[in-house]
């Protein structure tokens, strides 16, 4: 490969534990995966920043809370407000919805349990840096793992997002009672994305299918040209 | 409380404590009283187990590490090795549940990391009593919540284990905990203290009362006043612990410690002693340098308080500045608090000043006990067992559906599904097959790992029964195509002080080594749990057998799941099905009765050599052993594991009674589905032991002997309940 590598950032808080999984998928995509610890304010220059799965502080006080405060978020807004390219996944979701960089939140799954399987979704819109590769309405299974990742905002909020095609992925079984089925949406300018099911865990055909690795695929290609 | 009083409540008796007055030549102060205590207690002294361990072999080409350390090792290949521990967590999951599995789960992950190594996967071995009683209900509940709100949170996949319940298990569950870890062999640490003038870090969490006397605790009988000891249950917090993790690798990668050991039981104390007793030197402690959570801590209690996330290392003077900067980075806690001495001591000081000394030797040297082995007073009621007076069932279609929806035998799907159990993206094969299989990243190699154990069959037969635990995880792991290699164990009792305790864990311990010995398995690491007795007796014996194996090549294996139509259906081994001691016996008839057959290893050995050399060689990607419930069960397994919902036929069964055949479990049986055109070279690999071609996949249902005739749908309703759901109060869900 000539040129320079497209570099992703992959934040890891105190808690993190998907980040070395996101690390990873971007390696594969063929990205160079960039580091960016928590308490240094910089993103390295990065082209494109994953906040990964995990429990960010534990999840004390509440999923996301107190890691949107710590000093990597303040680059990471202005990362966000400039058009680049952002991706939560999970716990990384529930961060970006904290810091108001996504609308809505992710409350306690209706079952009350934690919930650890593969799940059914469509991509629901194209429109992101995110899922630029994918199909419009293409079916793929994604793993799922989370206490919190039952979609909720207010009636206002939600009409806006089904209007505006913003959810990005739903749940074909909706296995958390998430509004609408959502499973993951972006915000109004569609450069930042939230999911909850792990793309990351499907991007190696030997863990069951590499579907998911189409969602760091896409973001070179954004990259690339610029969003 | 006069002298004798006081080390009473220590959990000492008159014998131990002439045997203090003996090695000190003087009476003990209250702190050095205390570290006999705990040191001496069944659960870190292993006084009444010590001798019988001694008949496990444990070598092998493959053993890099053996028992006496923090885990075992293994050798994969390419220089990756493998550390792996299981350990029991039993009393304080009795009074505490949610906490008292969640600190078993980070204290093993800990034992795995003290080797150096990077915790990769999880496993769990649960025995609950039966779920129509409100208290078994709620320790299941809440012990699987505590296993997946630490396992899941720390970021260590949750990849496979087992549930069981039974009776006698009611106040007196068992959680046994597993980790393995990855780590270079070059890179493997040791918890031996060396160079005097070195100093001791301790860094993690802060130390607080919790957890005072956890481990004198953890070796008595549960009684009604056990609720009282809840605050000697410690509390875990897998935030501290994923920090601690990260900082340890950390440290180990950048050459920062000497030697590295986690704090468990007895804290400090034992860490310390066992350091030193290791490296044959001496530890100094100032316990007033110990960051503490909470004020006027005694040192006695500062030095063996059971505070969770903490780990000691021994450090060169001229590292410790960094290490520190290190922990800090981590938002560790951590301090100097003492150094490596050239005497044999461990010595206890407050602000510079001694408040205890005794020799690490003597701490190491707790007293042995050897008894008497004498057959139990139960066994001969129990083993009469009398088929013919058992009626043959009118509907075996209703029966088996009654059998798959029973907590013993339907899915373990409800409570896997609350454990992460892909984080780390490596696991390849998912919990529900007879083992889980996990890959080792950049590499084609891989390890599966599986926990096995049929309390009852150890109770109604206890060697027969240890063989059938270290037979049947051989098996497993046969059957999703690793070469077994060494095992650790986690051996659940009740009082070694009552003759039938004490058989059975001596018959036990005797049929897990001779297994060994004849499957070529080592025992590497492992863990005794004595005193597992609540009011209404012990609880089975139950000798949990955690084994690990290896590939070469992880795409070369197989899962249980049918996955195409016309396959031929293959039943390889020896069968000789008995409803003795089988599920069927206790399930359907309510009979805990027979004498369940004894394996035979070398038979066992051949059939699951043979299958995996198919799998290896790619020939067999369906595999699934005969197990609880019998052949009816096992192939209802195959056919609702599959993703493409394909059942089959069998038409085939050799002879007998055919309740026996469908529902009686036979050892060293295996299913395979195989194409027709690759049935050839599956014989070849068949060579020299029976099997049988029983039937074909196929169709949306299974039908066996045209006694069974059931719809894949149907046996899903009854196969896949909600074990929390099911005897739920109104309401349905579980809070």
């Amino acid at each position: 490969m000539g040129g320079t590598l497209v570099r992703i950032g992959v934040t890891i808080f105190p808690g993190s534990n998907c980040d070395r999984d996101a690390l990873y998928a971007i390696e594969l995509a063929g990205a160079e995966p960039v580091e960016l610890w928590h308490a240094d304010a910089s993103l390295k220059g990065v082209d494109a920043v994953v906040v990964p799965g995990g429990f960010s502080y534990g999840d004390y006080l509440r999923p996301g809370a107190i890691a949107r405060f710590s000093k990597v978020m303040g680059p990471l807004e202005e990362f966000a407000k400039s058009g680049g390219p952002i991706l939560g996944v999970c716990n990384g979701f529930q961060v970006l919805t904290e810091a108001h960089l996504l609308p809505g939140a992710l409350l306690r799954n209706r079952s009350m349990r934690f919930v650890c399987k593969r799940v059914p979704v469509r991509v629901e819109s194209t429109a992101t840096p995110w899922t630029s590769l994918y199909e419009p309405g293409y079916e793929l299974t994604l793993p799922v793992a989370h206490n919190e990742g039952n979609y909720f905002a207010d009636e206002k909020s939600v009409s806006e997002l089904e209007d505006e095609g913003r959810v990005v992925l739903r749940y074909l079984e909706n296995p958390n009672g998430s509004l609408n089925a959502i499973a993951g949406i972006c915000s109004e300018w569609r450069n930042v994305v939230g999911l909850m099911p792990h793309p990351e865990r499907f991007s190696d055909a030997v863990l069951g299918s590499d579907r998911g690795l189409k969602v760091f695929e896409s973001v070179l290609r954004s990259a690339g040209v610029g969003v | 409380m006069n002298i004798q009083e006081t080390y009473t409540s220590l959990g000492l008796s008159d014998f131990e404590y002439d045997r203090i007055l003996e090695f000190m030549g003087r009476a003990p102060n209250y702190l050095e009283l205390s570290l006999f205590s705990v040191m001496w207690s069944e659960h870190c002294g292993y006084k009444n187990s010590r001798p019988l361990l001694k008949r496990f072999p444990n070598e092998g080409a493959r053993v890099l590490q053996g028992p006496g350390e923090n885990a075992g090792v293994v050798e994969v290949g390419d220089g990756w090795a493998l550390a792996f521990k299981m350990e029991s967590h039993n009393h304080p999951s009795a009074i505490e549940p949610y906490e008292g599995a969640a600190t078993g789960v980070g204290g093993i992950i800990r034992d795995i990391l003290a080797m150096g190594a990077r915790p990769v996967a999880l496993l769990n071995s649960l025995r609950f009593g039966p779920l129509d009683d409100e208290r078994n209900r709620y320790l299941f509940r809440e012990v699987v919540r505590g296993i997946g709100g630490y396992g899941n949170a720390i970021g260590v996949p949750t990849v496979g284990g087992e549930v069981e319940f039974a009776p006698a298990y009611s106040g007196n569950p068992l959680v046994n905990a597993m980790c393995v870890g990855l780590v270079r062999s070059e890179s493997l640490v040791r918890a031996r203290a060396a160079g005097e003038g070195n100093l001791v870090v301790l860094f993690g969490a802060k130390t607080g009362r919790d957890g005072i006397h956890g481990a004198t605790f953890a070796s008595d009988e549960l009684t009604e006043e056990s609720e009282e000891k809840r605050p000697n249950v410690q509390v875990g917090d897998p935030f501290a612990g994923k920090m601690l993790v990260e900082c340890s690798l950390k440290l180990l990668e950048r050459d920062l410690l000497v030697s590295l050991q986690d704090l468990g039981a007895a804290g400090i104390t034992s860490s310390a002693s066992e350091m030193a007793a290791k490296g044959g030197v001496g530890i100094e402690i100032d316990a007033a340098l110990v960051p503490l959570r909470e004020e006027g801590m005694e040192p006695w209690e500062i030095v063996i308080s059971e505070s969770q996330e903490r780990m000691l290392a021994i450090v060169e003077p001229e590292k410790a500045e960094e290490v520190l900067r290190v922990a800090g980075r981590y938002e560790l806690e951590a301090a100097v608090v003492g150094r490596v001495a050239g005497h044999g001591d461990l010595r206890i000081l407050h602000r510079g000043e001694l408040v205890g000394t005794v020799p690490a030797g003597y701490l190491a040297d707790a007293p042995v006990y050897e008894r008497e082995v004498v057959p139990p007073s139960y066994a001969g009621e129990a083993w009469r067992f009398d088929l013919e007076g058992l009626p043959e069932p009118q509907d075996y279609g209703g029966v088996l559906l009654d059998m798959l929806a029973h907590p013993t035998l339907c899915s373990r799907r409800s409570v896997y599904e609350q454990y992460d159990h892909q984080v780390g993206t490596d696991t390849v094969v998912l919990p529900g097959a007879d083992a889980a299989v996990v890959r080792i990243k950049g590499t084609p190699l891989g390890f599966a790992a599986t926990t096995d154990c049929r309390g009852r069959h150890c109770y109604l037969a206890p060697k027969g029964g240890g063989m059938t635990a270290v037979a049947e995880a051989y098996r497993n792991l046969s059957c999703v195509g690793a070469l077994p290699v060494a095992l650790t164990d986690c051996l659940n009792f009740g009082s070694p002080e009552k003759p039938d305790a004490y058989y059975q864990f001596a018959s036990c311990i005797e049929g897990v080594a001779e297994a060994c010995e004849v499957l070529g398995t080592p025992v590497v690491s492992g863990n005794v749990s004595l005193y597992n007795e609540a009011g209404s007796g012990a609880v089975y014996p139950t000798p949990v057998v955690g084994m690990l194996g290896v590939f070469e090549d992880v795409s070369r294996r197989a899962t249980p799941g049918i996955k195409r139509e016309g396959d031929a259906v293959v039943l390889v081994g020896d069968f000789w099905p008995a409803l003795d001691g089988s599920d069927y016996l206790e399930v359907v008839h309510g009979r805990l009765a027979g004498t369940p057959p004894v394996p035979d290893l070398t038979s066992e050995k051949a059939v699951a050599d043979a299958v995996r050399r198919a799998i290896s060689a790619g020939v067999v990607d369906t595999a699934h052993d005969l197990s609880g419930g019998g052949l009816a069960v096992a192939l209802t397994e195959m056919a609702l594991a599959g993703e493409a919902g394909i059942g089959a036929d069998v038409q085939l069964l050799p002879g007998g009674r055919l309740d026996v055949v469908l529902f009686g479990e036979s050892g060293g049986c295996i299913l395979l589905a195989v194409p027709e055109e690759r049935l050839v070279e599956l014989e070849e690999h068949l060579e020299g032991v029976h099997y049988s071609l029983i039937g074909r996949t196929g169709g949306e249902g299974l039908k066996v002997l045209g006694l069974v005739n059931l719809a894949l749908d149907e046996l899903e309703e009854a196969y896949e309940r909600d074990l929390f759901e099911r005897h739920a109060p109104e309401g349905g869900q579980i809070g």
